[in-house]
């Protein structure tokens, strides 16, 4: 038996009061795929933050390849052969491949010589593990698919045999995500260990050898991942019986409550977001925006719920609403019945400094209810705000305490149940999920399902492909700003759907993933064509 | 989780601050061949032991409390306004129009005439940036710098050659008349035997410096326009999410803030000078921007560092009366309160925040 690539034996780390690391051991064989997975703020990224250097453990012990390593910084962490792959990539925008690739590896004072022999390697590489990108691009031109690639290539440069990936699919379409998994794969192939941490039990199932669960701090169990399911995964990680599935009835969809006419929107930089969509949303039923991040979904949302600027016609309830100028704001969308849950909690949904409290009327705060004479009737929102955190289950269930000092699912609640509480013929629900941990997520979606059985009409954004199937009684798929198709969720799958969400209708010919890298080419000679023109 | 306890962090990162400051000081002071304990004595003598010297720090504090507020209401939106002293210049003319071509019977209706004209005049010159930042996006710190210089040109031009009297030397109004003149502390609280506050300029309009504490107190924390000043001052996009328009809040904060800024002239013009000289504000407005710092933009806070800026322009005149600590010095010192108190609140907190985590861990 091999000595294993990494063992880790007793790890402990503790911030202030609390404890996000304690007494974890693991053992990772050569040339395998580890998954790490747990819910946010498990204490999987404070545990390879420690592993790369960026933290050190208060106890505990590193062990490389049966030798006992101290890694006090990144360049330590370099040497003893670990690559780490970050959710937010480490590149420069303006710099080309090549350069991002030498960056803190140059071999002296002239760039020259480390660029060809960087130019060679990488050539080498590519052959070697299918790692296919243009040297000479600039990182700004890439998709964010081959910006990853860059992340990988420049560990690999760096000559790691351990690769780190955190949470690598979250900024991926499927195909993309395939592809990715084609070169883990191959990685595997060649003999290099990798550790992907993630929270998708798919994603874990469908390449991990073996996998770790962490829940809060702990590891709270290692399984061959043959040997495990999804459903016993996520017990694990969340302590307790979930359901992954939505539990819901068949639509009945009533009257058209929202009817959207060749909207557009041009964003600040003078970009064209949204280019022309056609849409209804009648009472009674869930519509599911597919797509990956950044194809007009946003703005979509911003602008039919009043805080961006739009044109075209919008009906709610058969009365056009203005996109532009007077009455384009949150204020007036609100008294036309339409509620939003923003798709970002933080920026937009809360105000984190506030409290609780003072945020589940925000919105709301020029409700007569909310009024005594000119001063906010501050008592009364104070006992609304406990009865409404104690109905959505917020904890700790303290309306004093700062919208900042919960945990991202509970920041969720508040903001649903301030919306969902407002009754609306119309809810906007953008990603509202994201950063949200599995048992809080079931709550979720429970709450916007019941929404729905009581006959109004909710119009849900997301870039998770699993919860729009879940969760919709149909299904647009956008992309380019553009909206590509309509499906029903149980005449569809992911394949198709992520095909349409690269921008293809029909069923492609030949190697779907090829196809989809052509896609990406044409796409990136169009960005470049729109750079230099 | 709150790194700190809420005392520690109103109470006890100031009060370091300052003795940090003071330490600085008093290396300064022996530098330059003083005794920084009798130095120090003499300023708590001059300022805070006699009736006198209380007279003259509370009639600083006053200024300090009405700029100091202007500074924290722009804050709360997230506002720099470094304007305090052009508009407080500009209240002191609404004052002196308001006391001199109004015949007033009283004081007690001058003082709510001036009060207006201040807060007009105040409010009207912190529009103009208050537009230009909320339409065009001018920022706010350079256009309300650039509107200080304007509003010194501005009184200069209108005092040598529109409202000087004829015949006189200096560039003033002509003296306010007699029924405008407030009462000042001597008048208030002197007994037939026993004369407090001599000669000090402490007057009533501490107490409208009060008033306006509290009323900013329920304005910021109680009122939906506070409600969304502060809501707008954390995060603009949430705002836009909420329909809160960023040009009204912008506008209406700018408004607020210059209006404060204004009635500082009620203080000096009317109460002090009682006439409109050129510099009257002295540099009010800016140590305003430290006073709302310190004070963490909160009223109560304001309130107790205008006192202490009081206290330190009090004790400096003394010093400078009393000893060879040259004028400079002084400035010096002020300085140091400023740097500690305002700009590296960071050094104090961070190595604080620390400790209380330590502390905590060993408890848990």
């Amino acid at each position: 038996m091999t000595a294993p690539a990494i063992e880790l034996k007793g790890i402990s780390k503790a911030f202030g009061p609390v404890q996000a690391n304690k007494d974890i051991s693991i053992s990772v064989q050569p040339g395998t795929i580890h998954g790490i997975i747990g819910e946010n703020g498990a204490g999987k990224s404070t545990l390879m933050s420690i592993l790369y250097g960026f933290y050190k453990a208060d106890a505990g012990e590193i062990f490389i390849k049966g030798q006992k390593t101290l890694i006090p910084d990144s360049q330590a962490a370099i040497s003893a052969g670990i690559g780490m792959v970050f959710q937010h990539f480490k590149l420069v925008e303006n710099f080309t491949v090549l350069e991002n690739i030498i960056l803190g590896a140059e071999d002296g004072r002239l760039l020259r010589p480390s660029l060809a022999k960087a130019r060679k390697e990488l050539k080498h590489l590519a052959e070697e593990y299918e790692l296919n990108v243009d040297p000479d691009a600039l990182i700004e031109n890439l998709s964010v698919g081959h910006q990853q690639r860059v992340e990988i290539l420049k560990a690999l440069y760096r000559q790691a045999d351990i690769l780190i990936l955190d949470e690598p699919t979250g900024v991926l379409t499927p195909a993309e995500a395939d592809q990715l998994f084609r070169i883990l794969d191959r990685l595997r192939e060649e003999g290099k260990t990798i550790i992907l941490i993630t929270h998708k039990l798919r994603e874990i199932m469908e390449i991990t050898d073996t996998v770790s669960v962490m829940r809060r701090g702990q590891m709270t169990a290692t399984v061959k991942t043959s040997d495990t399911s999804p459903q016993e995964l996520a017990e694990l990680m969340v302590g307790r019986k979930v359901l992954l599935r939505v539990d819901k009835k068949p639509a009945t969809p009533g009257e058209v409550v929202l009817e959207v006419e060749n909207l557009r929107v041009i964003d600040d930089k003078g970009v064209e977001r949204v280019k022309g969509i056609d849409l209804t949303v009648r009472a009674g039923e869930i519509v599911g925006i597919a797509g990956v991040a950044g194809n007009g979904q946003s703005e979509l949302l911003e602008v039919l719920g009043g805080f961006a600027e739009g044109t075209g016609t919008i009906r709610m309830n058969g009365t056009e609403i203005p996109l532009s100028g007077l009455g384009a704001d949150g204020q007036a969308r609100r008294e036309a019945g339409i509620c939003h849950v923003p798709e970002d909690r933080q920026r937009e949904g809360l105000i984190m400094d506030y409290t609780a409290w003072e945020n589940t009327v925000f919105g709301y705060h020029r409700n007569p209810e909310y009024q005594s004479g000119i001063l906010m009737d501050n008592a009364a929102i104070q006992t609304e705000a406990e009865a409404k955190m104690e109905r959505f289950d917020v904890r700790p269930p303290d309306p004093k305490l700062a919208a900042k000092n919960f945990s991202g699912g509970n920041q969720q609640k508040i903001v649903l149940a301030r919306e969902i509480e407002r009754n609306p013929d119309l809810l906007l629900v953008g990603q509202p999920t994201r950063g949200v941990d599995i048992g809080a997520i079931e709550f979720i979606h429970q709450q916007i399902v019941n929404l729905r059985d009581q006959g109004k009409a909710i119009l849900l954004v997301s870039v998770e492909l699993d919860e729009i199937l879940s969760l919709s009684d149909r299904i647009a798929v956008m992309f380019d700003g553009h909206i590509m198709g309509e499906r029903s969720p149980d005449q569809t799958d992911e394949k198709e759907l992520g095909l349409m969400m690269a921008g293809i209708t029909q069923e492609p010919e030949g190697d779907l993933a090829k196809v989809v890298d052509q896609q990406f080419a044409l796409q990136e000679q169009e960005r470049e064509g729109e750079a230099n023109g | 989780m709150d790194k700190m306890p809420q005392w520690a962090d109103v109470v006890l990162i100031p009060l370091i601050s300052l003795i940090l400051a003071a330490i600085l000081s008093a290396l300064v002071i022996l530098a330059i061949g003083e005794n920084p304990i009798d130095a120090f004595n003499l300023m708590v003598q001059g300022a805070l032991m006699r009736s006198a010297g209380w007279g003259y720090t509370l009639y600083y504090a006053t200024n300090f409390m009405f700029t100091g507020l202007a500074v924290a209401v722009a804050f709360h939106a997230r506002m720099f306004n470094i304007g305090g002293e052009g508009q407080a210049m500009l209240g002191g003319l609404g004052v002196a129009l308001a006391c001199l071509y109004i015949p007033w019977p009283h004081w007690s209706l001058a003082i709510i005439g001036a009060t207006v004209g201040a807060a007009l005049f105040g409010a009207a010159w912190a529009y103009i940036p208050a537009i230009l930042q909320a339409r065009r996006g001018s920022h706010i710190v350079i256009t309300t710098i650039m509107f200080n210089f304007i509003a010194a040109g501005v009184l200069n031009y209108l005092l040598v050659n529109m409202l000087r009297p004829v015949g006189a030397m200096d560039p003033a109004t002509a003296k306010f008349p007699e029924a405008t003149h407030l009462p000042t502390f001597r008048d208030m609280f002197s007994t037939a035997d026993n004369i407090m506050f001599r000669g000090a300029p402490a007057n009533v309009t501490f107490f409208i410096a009060i008033a306006a504490c509290v009323l900013v107190w329920y304005l910021i924390w109680r009122t939906r326009l506070g409600y969304e000043i502060r809501a707008f001052g954390h995060s603009e996009s949430a705002a836009k999410y909420a329909g809160i328009s960023p040009v009204r809040i912008t506008v209406i904060a700018m408004l607020i803030s210059g209006a404060l800024a204004g009635l500082m002239s009620i203080n000096t013009t009317m109460g002090e000078s009682e006439r409109l000289i050129l510099n009257s504000t002295e540099g009010a407005g800016f140590i305003g921007i430290a006073v709302a710092l310190m004070g963490r933009s909160h009223p109560f806070g304001v309130f107790l560092a205008a006192i202490l800026f009081g206290f330190l322009y009090q004790g400096g005149a003394e010093l400078a009366l009393w000893t060879n600590i040259p004028r400079e010095l002084i400035v010096v010192i002020q300085a140091l309160v400023i740097l500690f108190t305002g700009a590296l609140d960071n050094m104090v907190r961070m190595p604080l925040e620390k400790l209380f985590l330590a502390l905590r861990r060993r408890d848990a």
